[in-house]
């Protein structure tokens, strides 16, 4: 199996506070990986070494080596650009951007250069579909985002994010501010996009662990405490902390 | 009632005290907004009712004669509106550049917060220092001489500080995540800012132009050196011109003529008004079109 990701190494910090320490995962080609771990643990913070979203926080240093299909993404010429075109990124509360649901898909198509409108036509058809929004959407393509239910919003937002045709997704706790009719939907999405994409989301709901991914990594206070495949970390974690926390005793 | 009382544990009298002195401060309220609508009431209603009956056709279209004394203010309209117009013309996209820098670009080092300690003291000086740098700069170390351009770039540096303001104020609404989700999908930051940032901001960066243009046109101070009070036609931005506001404090001040004066102020007013107004319905609409 092919690592998509390849992290060695990698601490963080915050002026002076270190918000990862020594971090070391494989993330496995078209697998779901989840994160999982209390508040505050770094979990959301590792997502976001992987697109270097972390390089817009102000005073954040990286140390370490994040290898992407075996490049590393923190030397200095990496191109982030393309970088963040094979990672695309889910956020945690739906954030689409006040234009029609047709502009926020081809938004990033048009960021990557795509103008002619027949190509445009078929992304924003392509992806609706996948994410099931297509028969809901189709007729009202040029009205705005914003008019949508939070769940038809968040999946608007994983289309557009399938805009640009990425191969890695990384999702930040994306069901946290949904209902459990959208979460269900969304979840049964991820399980479809699995096959043709990696992704890595972090969650701080144990069942869709779970449920949906391959490998869990468990965090606690900037450390990864233990990565296993989901059965095992769900019926006989290596680390007691792990158990703990699953079991719900602390966090 | 009796029971309501019981069961809210508060004694009759002493509810009835509560709502008495409730009444009372209701009422101040009332009294004190009032004396305020009627000040504004009475000032425009006294400039309008002794300045409307004047503005005719032919006080809007002719040019002044015997110094204003007679004749109309067309010209003194034509350089009012070459002189403003130049002014946003100039400092909107100064501003909202400057704007767009502060927000979007500077990490908050100790040379921005000078600049921005310098933007907001600007934003106080008394115009006719502008008006005395106005004359000392432009006019005479650039040789621009009394001019509309003087006029413009005075006024420029006046209604600066409002447009960075009100822009960076828009700025910091736009939600976070916005500027995420675009990063993300590989924009760089200045197509964000062009593509995402911007479109959510122009009803306040409108506001923030209508506030400048209402400071420039109402200004007499800063003109006062700077564009000379022509009664010409404006013909080149290097013709020495008359706005408005510097017409009125000069037909005033000289006691040339009591009706031209007042014609004068009262299509002032309603030029203000009309343009407030008007800024307010197109933000609204552009906020809501979003």
């Amino acid at each position: 199996m092919e690592n998509k990701f390849t992290v060695r190494g990698l601490n963080l910090y915050y002026g002076d506070f270190q918000a990862l320490k020594n971090i070391n995962i494989d993330i496995p080609e078209h697998k779901v990986t989840a994160l999982i771990g209390p508040s505050g643990c770094g979990k959301s913070t590792f997502l976001r070494t992987l697109d270097r979203m972390q390089d817009t926080v102000e005073g954040a240093r990286v140390e370490g080596q994040i290898l992407f299909d075996g490049e590393d993404i923190y030397r200095r010429d990496c191109d982030v650009i393309k970088l963040r075109k094979k990672v695309g990124m889910v956020f945690q509360s739906p954030n689409p951007f006040p234009k029609s649901i047709y502009e926020n898909i081809v938004y990033g198509p048009r960021v990557h250069g795509i103008t002619e409108k027949k190509k445009l036509d078929e992304i924003v058809e392509r992806t609706l579909k996948e994410v099931a929004l297509w028969d809901e959407t189709k007729d009202r393509l040029n009205d705005s985002a914003l008019g949508m239910s939070g769940g038809q919003q968040q999946r608007l937002c994983i289309a557009r994010c399938l805009a640009v045709e990425p191969e890695v997704i990384l999702m930040d706790e994306p069901t946290s501010a949904l209902d459990p009719v959208a979460t269900a939907k969304i979840e049964g999405l991820m399980h479809e996009l699995s096959k043709k994409y990696t992704i890595v989301i972090v969650t701080h709901n144990m069942q869709q662990a779970g449920r949906i991914s391959d490998q869990t990594a468990f965090f606690l206070l900037g450390e990864l405490l233990e990565v296993n495949p989901t059965d095992k970390i769900f019926s006989d974690p290596d680390n007691i902390k792990t158990e703990e926390y699953i079991s719900g005793r602390f966090g | 009632m009796e029971l309501e009382t019981q069961k809210f544990g508060t004694k009759r009298s002493e509810s009835i005290r509560k709502q008495t002195k409730s009444k009372a401060f209701f009422g101040m309220i009332w009294v004190v907004a009032g004396i305020t609508l009627a000040v504004l009431f009475l000032i425009l209603g006294f400039v309008l009712v002794k300045g409307v009956p004047h503005i005719t056709w032919t006080f809007l279209s002719q040019e002044p004669e015997m110094l204003g004394a007679e004749g109309g203010i067309f010209s003194v309209i034509v350089g009012t509106v070459a002189v403003t117009a130049m002014a946003v013309v100039i400092a909107t996209p100064i501003g909202v550049a400057g704007a767009v820098y502060f927000n979007e670009y500077s990490k908050g080092g100790r040379v921005i917060k000078v600049i921005r300690f310098f933007t907001e003291v600007l934003a106080g000086i008394p115009s006719i220092i502008f008006g005395l740098f106005g004359f000392a700069f432009f006019v005479v170390y650039m040789n621009m001489g009394w001019s509309v351009l003087a006029g413009a770039l005075t006024l420029t540096l006046m209604i600066l500080p409002t447009i960075i303001r009100t822009t960076e104020e828009s700025l910091k609404t736009v939600p976070m995540s916005y500027r995420e989700g675009s990063l993300s999908l590989g924009a760089t930051k200045w197509y964000t800012i062009k593509k995402v940032v911007l479109p959510c901001c122009w009803g306040g960066i409108l506001t923030g132009v209508i506030l400048g243009l209402g400071r420039a046109i109402g200004e007499t101070a800063a003109l006062m050196f700077t564009i000379g009070g022509s009664l010409n036609i404006p013909t080149s931005v290097f013709s020495s011109t008359r706005t408005m506001a510097l017409h009125l404090y000069m037909l005033a001040s000289e006691g040339i003529s009591d009706e031209k004066t007042y014609a004068t102020a009262a299509l002032l007013i309603i030029i203000v008004l009309l343009i407030n107004t008007s800024a307010t319905r197109i933000g609204r609409k552009m906020t809501n079109g979003k």
